[in-house]
Order: C-alpha cells, then structure tokens, then sequence
C-alpha cells in the first residue's frame, strides 16, 4: 500500500489544496498526514444509530411541513456499501440541500430567490439490512457563489455517511446527471479523475419513479477507509 | 471491489442540518466525572474557522467501542431533534464551531486509551481531517512516540483547569496540527 500525503489524497479523493476553490487556500494542511496503522485505534469503531435517532417522517423532506414545497418531486434511492461490496446496515445518512430556487433555509444564505415556507431541505435515515436508503424530496435548484466571476454550483444534495467505523466517515455531494454546470464546478472537478467524478453523478432510473408522484434516482455510495475486521483479513500488507 | 465515492466539502450552510441540540454533551446529564475539551479552529492566517464542524468519537469509561445508539435522539411526534436521553453513553460528539471558531464538548474520560479522536469539517475542506485529542502525553504511545517534539505537542491537549482540557485544531501554518490518515480500502 502506498502511503499518501495531503496534497495528493490518493486518486479517489480531491485533494485539500485546491487552489480555483479558493476557500481551501487556508484551510487545508501543508504537512504530509501521519499514517495510522494501528489495529487498535479507537477509529476503527465508530457510533452507532438506531429507531431512536430518527423520525418516521424524516426520509420525506416534502411532508415536513403543510403545503407541498415547490419543485419537482424525486426519490432519491440507493445502497451504501464498504470497498469490499459488504452493505453498511443500520447507519445513518444524512441529506441537505437548497430549494427549487438554489436558496438554503439558513440566515447567512443571502442569494436573493426565494425561500419556501414548506420546504426546510434536512432529512436523515438508517440504511436498512441491505445497505438501502431512500429519501422523497425536491430537485434543488443551482445557485451562485463567490469563488469566481458567474460561479454557479450546480444543483446538488449534500451527503453525510456513517460505516462501522469512524475512519469510514464520509461527507459528499451528489449531482444530477447532464448538468451544463459540471465543467465550471471547482468543487465537482477537485475530484481529478474523471471515472471518479462520476460516482458523484446520480442515474435517472425510470423504476424508482412513482406513479404520478416523483421522478426516481438512483445513487449509490461507496465508503472507503478500513474498519475493525481491516487488519483480521490480510488487507493491511 | 467497488470504488469508493468521493469526498466533497461540507460547505457553508450545513449548520440547520447536521448540527443538533447538546451534541456536544456526551456525558450523561450530571455525571461526576464530566470532563470538558474544547478549543478554537485556526485557518493558515491564524484566523478563527467559524463554520467547522467537529466529530468526536471515543470510547466509554469502561473501554467499550461499541457505540450505544440515541445520539441524535428525535421526539416521534414532532420529528423535533431532542439530543440524547441524558443516560446512555454514546460516545458520539457533534458541534459546530461557534463565530470566534470556538467549540467544547463534555464528556467522560475514555477507558483504555489516552485520546479523543476527532473528525474537522469546514467549508473550504474538500475532504474532512482526523486528529487525536490526547488528555495525557502518554510516553509509551505509538503515535505521539513517531512524532518530533512540535508534530507532538499539537496532540496533546493542555489541562487548564480540573476537568478541563483545551485543545485547538490549526489547520494550516507554523503551529499546524497533526493530521492522521488510516489505509484506505481494498484497491
Ligand atoms: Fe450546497
């Protein structure tokens, strides 16, 4: 195994510094990261979620409110699963995102479209004993930012994973496939490899739909880094 | 082998979402031996990070990782995130940094090792960061044994009072803190 520093994150990854997102300038590491191989480290445990830590209506970001919110309707369904294919259960995935207009319902959003009284954009599940998740929600819109002259993000769900392990965390986005925005994205292309990018692109998958109600996508995720069995089953040469 | 997803930044506005209430109180309500860790972020500038988020994970006093679940306990009827039951031990840690980059967590000292681990999210992150908190400046350790006398230092949290260990995370510069990184999957 080759060992990696923070600039180069290994191909999979972005790496930290990447100077045209122009908030990592000061806020990525210069020295190389210290390699842990230590198959005692507490990171290869991680916390555990159960029925208590979320809600029945949690995986529906449309029924969180009175109204409908306002855009197109999808489900958002996939697997979590480690390197190894093995499915993550039990687990928590998190999911935040704009509106239909690209506006976030936070104070320091300032993008000036408008916010939607029946829509917050925060969901949460637990994978099931097959790894799945599925969550109902809206399609959000793009947004504009800072980084750049005419920088548009575009459009995205954030992502947040837990495996068995706490070295397994994950944070992501997901984007929808054929967006014009994909070659102007610093954030999307931190990611150098192009097969890798897109495992960040969802797939529109016509089973998933439901009938007169939502359009499917389908996402799968893929949690990197070891976990308690790792250094047990002859991964850790 | 399937090839894992990439990471991507956290980004500015997860604070209505990931943060909840008294994510920062692993301990059980009261607890005698609550102990608080808490410190500041600092970008490569020295400025304070205001939109980091930490992660905290450890073991419980009793050595155990199994990690009980009900950290981010919700109320059925109103969906409402409530935040533990004020019992059970987690292990589990989440807070926000606050507009001067400052965070704390309370909880118990973990059984059988000397540290915290932490997880650093922040706007401006692309991939997030692991440290280690150590509450002791353990000699026989492994890790702090590898390290030269600053790498070393940045770990070791400081005591500032009983019961109370500071320890800020720098992200960039001369005082910057050791990153850790563990083997990544099957290729
Ligand atoms: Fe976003």
């Amino acid at each position: 195994m080759t060992l990696t520093t923070a600039g180069a994150g290994a191909e999979h990854h972005p790496p930290r510094d990447h100077p045209p997102y122009r908030s990592s300038r000061l806020r990525h590491p210069k020295r190389p990261l210290v390699p842990l191989r230590d198959p005692e480290a507490v990171e290869l445990s991680g916390p555990a979620f159960g029925v208590t830590d979320v809600a029945a209506l949690d995986s529906d970001l449309t029924r969180q409110h009175p109204g409908e919110p306002l855009g197109e309707r999808i489900t958002v369904s996939g697997r979590v699963v480690d390197r190894r294919g093995r499915p993550v259960r039990g687990q928590l995935v998190e999911l935040w995102q704009a509106n239909a207009s690209g506006r976030y319902a936070h104070q320091l959003d300032r993008h000036p479209a408008p916010l939607d009284p029946n829509f917050t954009g925060f969901g949460r599940c637990l994978t099931d004993d097959g790894g799945a998740y599925s969550f109902t929600t809206i399609k959000p819109g793009a947004y504009p930012w800072h980084n750049h002259t005419n920088a548009w993000r575009p459009a995205h769900l954030h992502f947040s994973l837990f495996g068995t392990a706490f070295a397994q965390r994950l944070v992501t986005q997901m984007y929808f496939p054929g967006d014009p925005l994909f070659p102007y994205d610093p954030i999307l292309r931190s990611v150098s490899d192009e097969s890798a990018r897109q495992r960040l692109v969802c797939a529109y998958d016509h089973d998933l739909s439901v009938p007169e109600w939502s359009l499917g996508h389908r996402w799968d995720i893929v949690l990197d880094g070891p976990s308690a069995t790792f250094f047990q089953e002859g991964d850790a040469r | 082998m399937p090839a894992p997803t990439p990471s991507q930044t956290v980004g500015p506005f997860y604070g209505y979402a990931l943060p909840f209430p008294r994510g920062g109180d692993v301990a059980p309500a009261g607890h005698p031996d609550t102990i608080t860790l808490h410190g500041y972020v600092f970008d490569g500038e020295g400025q304070p990070v205001p939109d980091a988020l930490i992660e905290t994970w450890q073991p419980g006093p009793d050595g155990s990782r199994a990690g009980v679940p009900g950290s981010l306990r919700r109320d059925p009827a109103t969906g409402r995130a409530l935040g533990r039951d004020g019992v059970a031990f987690t292990g589990f840690g989440r807070v926000a940094t606050d507009a001067d980059g400052h965070w704390a967590v309370r909880t118990l000292p973990p059984g059988g090792v000397s540290y915290v681990s932490l997880a650093v999210f922040a706007r401006g992150l692309l991939h997030h960061l692991y440290t280690r908190a150590y509450l002791v400046d353990e000699p026989g350790d492994a890790l702090l044994g590898s390290l030269d006398a600053a790498g070393r230092a940045t770990l070791v949290a400081r005591g500032e009072a009983p019961r109370t260990y500071r320890f800020d995370i720098h992200l960039q510069g001369a005082d910057e803190t050791v990153f850790l990184e563990f083997p990544q999957g099957p290729a």
